[in-house]
């Protein structure tokens, strides 16, 4: 098991690699000169020239590459061009929003998603099932954005419970703290109830038709014994799988859910920067959200040795 | 490929509408997707003979309401935002359909090159590991901001990060195909490699190839529309629904309906796609039915 983990740790680094190398390039790849592409439109010369020297574009790639991973591996993003402050301070005090947002969208999207994917599947081809299907697919169709401004409409303009927009430190008061999250939470985890419930229910079916199901049914054991204890224990790897697959989903989502509701978060962060064209944190950024999807993904490739013991590497 | 009971043909003392009613009853996700995409299809054709220009300004209608003869209601500008949406709706399909074309092209042939090349296969493997790693959205974005905004960059960002997911599958049908008995032993008695890729190999990646791509259109659309409201994706002024919700924004208090309603033509369009896609993935083909 020991041997598994470690092999999976390893699997990481080819990957974070090509992200690295991916973001390193993204600036290189482009047509014409970066440092030009990074002044904008209306920059002077000794602008570019200044750009140039700071991102040291005058070296050789590979030795700007090296130079670069260097200062990686010592925690090091670089200096933002724009506020001229450094990417892990920016990326710090940006932290506090994103973060709480995703754990509420988390924390509401299972509590929600599960149950109604194993209720599905125990009412299989029932009208329960089907409005859960619908749901589902309605979940994957409606851009996060419609839903944001459909309920800010609905909560905020119309029936005046909710702010419109904002954030509210939990350090505030929790109330405080879960009127302007709720919105945003919501809209976010739309997709991501919709994944999960539809792998819950799938999954959860195929265990359903297990021999040690009928053996439990005919033992005369309460129906939500069998679905806990019985099919959703035994269904819970594809279900852990694709809440790791989904946080990529969440990620993407987030710099969306922060524009609607204007919440000073990493999202907003990389919607500003990449409209400043501010290249060292966009480049900081995705390193970061890569590195977050793939160490959640580790955690849950390694929890199922725990999980599911018939599972041996 | 397994014969469904749709691949029955149906008997000659059937009338067209009796045949198609019964196809209907059957399929009736693949009929309600493509009924409404072919509507959206219609609509936007239709676009220079029901809608006025959508780019034409009239400062004395702006921030109009939905009413009689601007059904959709006007924006800050005083512009049409019916003619708007359905000018929209070309952006989005033609965004939508070329990325689900490249992406599953692309994908096709990595795909086929890694299932057989095993060096090749290591190291690709390896970069779209990579690219999955990082979130689409992000990558899209910071491509279209990197290489300039146009629909054209626009398509080829969006398609970065879906192409990933079709070499994987792509690969995946290999793989097992190439192990089949009929394969091995159209090998064993000599037959060509292009033979066996177009006889054996390509018709086997068809029908999950099919139901892909309608999902990568699917999601395409949706990257395409959030790329342009967040500021990073097709130029300002050009109509996408992206874009109109985009600058419906500051004005959404007074005017929720600059928003509204490209909002729900973008969700009604992905909604018939996805639809699409369940019902193909259902019907097409028993074996990938199971697949999520």
């Amino acid at each position: 098991m020991y041997a598994y983990i470690v092999r999976r740790i390893l699997a990481t680094i080819p990957v974070m690699g090509v992200v690295a190398v991916f973001v390193f390039l993204l600036l290189h790849l482009t047509p014409g000169d970066p440092a030009a592409v990074i002044a904008g439109d209306y920059a002077r010369p000794e602008d570019i020239e200044r750009i140039r020297a700071q991102l040291g574009l005058n070296d050789p790639l590979y030795i700007q590459f090296g130079k670069w991973l260097w200062r990686l591996f010592h925690g090091d993003l670089g200096i933002s061009i724009f506020s001229n402050l450094p990417v892990t301070h920016l990326i710090q005090q940006r932290l506090e929003p994103t973060i709480m947002m995703a754990l509420t969208t988390i924390v509401i999207s299972i509590a929600v998603a599960v149950p109604l994917g194993v209720l599905a599947a125990w009412k299989q081809g029932t009208w329960v099932d089907r409005s859960v299907m619908v749901f589902a697919v309605l979940g994957f169709s409606v851009p996060i954005f419609v839903v944001a401004y459909a309920m800010i409409w609905g909560f905020s303009i119309q029936l005046k419970w909710l702010p419109v927009q904002g954030y509210t430190s939990i350090s505030e008061g929790l109330i405080p703290f879960l009127r302007n999250i709720i919105m945003p939470a919501v809209a976010l985890g739309m997709v991501y109830v919709a994944l999960i419930a539809r792998i819950t229910r799938a999954s959860v079916m195929e265990v359903l038709n297990e021999d040690y199901i009928r053996t439990a049914r005919a033992k005369g054991l309460a129906s939500t014994t069998i679905l806990i204890r019985h099919a959703l224990k035994n269904a819970a790897v594809p279900i852990v799988t694709i809440i790791g697959i989904g946080i990529a989903l969440l990620i993407g989502g987030v710099a969306v859910t922060e524009s609607v509701f204007n919440i000073p978060g990493l999202g907003r962060l990389t919607v500003d920067a990449i409209l400043r064209r501010d290249y060292p944190i966009i480049q900081g950024l995705i390193l970061v959200f890569s590195g977050v999807y793939v160490l959640v993904n580790l955690l849950i490739d390694i929890s199922y040795t725990f999980l599911d013991p018939r599972i041996r590497y | 490929m397994v014969a469904t009971p749709s691949d029955i043909p149906l008997s000659d003392d059937k009338t067209a509408s009796r045949r198609a009613w019964d196809y209907t009853r059957r399929h009736p996700t693949v009929v309600v997707g493509v009924g409404l995409l072919l509507l959206m299809v219609v609509v936007t054709l239709l676009a220079p003979v029901i809608a006025v220009d959508p780019l034409f300004m009239n400062p004395i209608d702006r921030l109009r309401g939905p009413q009689e003869g601007m059904i959709f209601g006007t924006d800050m500008y005083g512009r049409d935002i019916f003619s708007r949406t359905i000018y929209g709706s070309r952006i989005s399909l033609t965004v939508g359909i070329s990325v689900a074309v490249l992406s599953t092209v692309v994908g096709l042939v990595i795909g086929l090159i890694a299932g057989y090349n095993r060096l090749f296969d290591a190291i690709v493997m390896r970069i779209m590991d990579g690219i999955m790693a990082i979130p689409a959205i992000l990558l899209a974005i910071a491509l279209v901001s990197l290489f300039g905004a146009s629909i054209q960059n626009v398509i080829i960002a969006i398609s970065v990060p879906e192409i990933p997911r079709v070499v994987r599958l792509v690969r995946s049908v290999v793989l097992t195909i190439r192990e089949q008995p009929y394969v091995e032993a159209a090998i064993s008695v000599g037959t060509s490699f292009w033979k066996i890729l177009r006889r054996h190999i390509l018709p086997n990646t068809v029908a999950p190839l099919i139901v892909q791509a309608t999902y990568v259109c699917a999601s395409a659309m949706i990257l395409e529309a959030i790329l342009s409201f967040l500021g990073a994706g097709t130029p300002p002024e050009i109509p996408t629904w992206g874009n109109i919700i985009a600058e419906g924004r500051t004005y959404f208090q007074r005017a929720p309906w600059i928003i509204f309603f490209p909002g729900l033509f973008l969700a009604i369009t992905v909604l018939a796609v996805n639809i699409l896609g369940d019902g193909l993935r259902d019907n097409l083909d028993p074996r990938v039915a199971r697949r999520m």
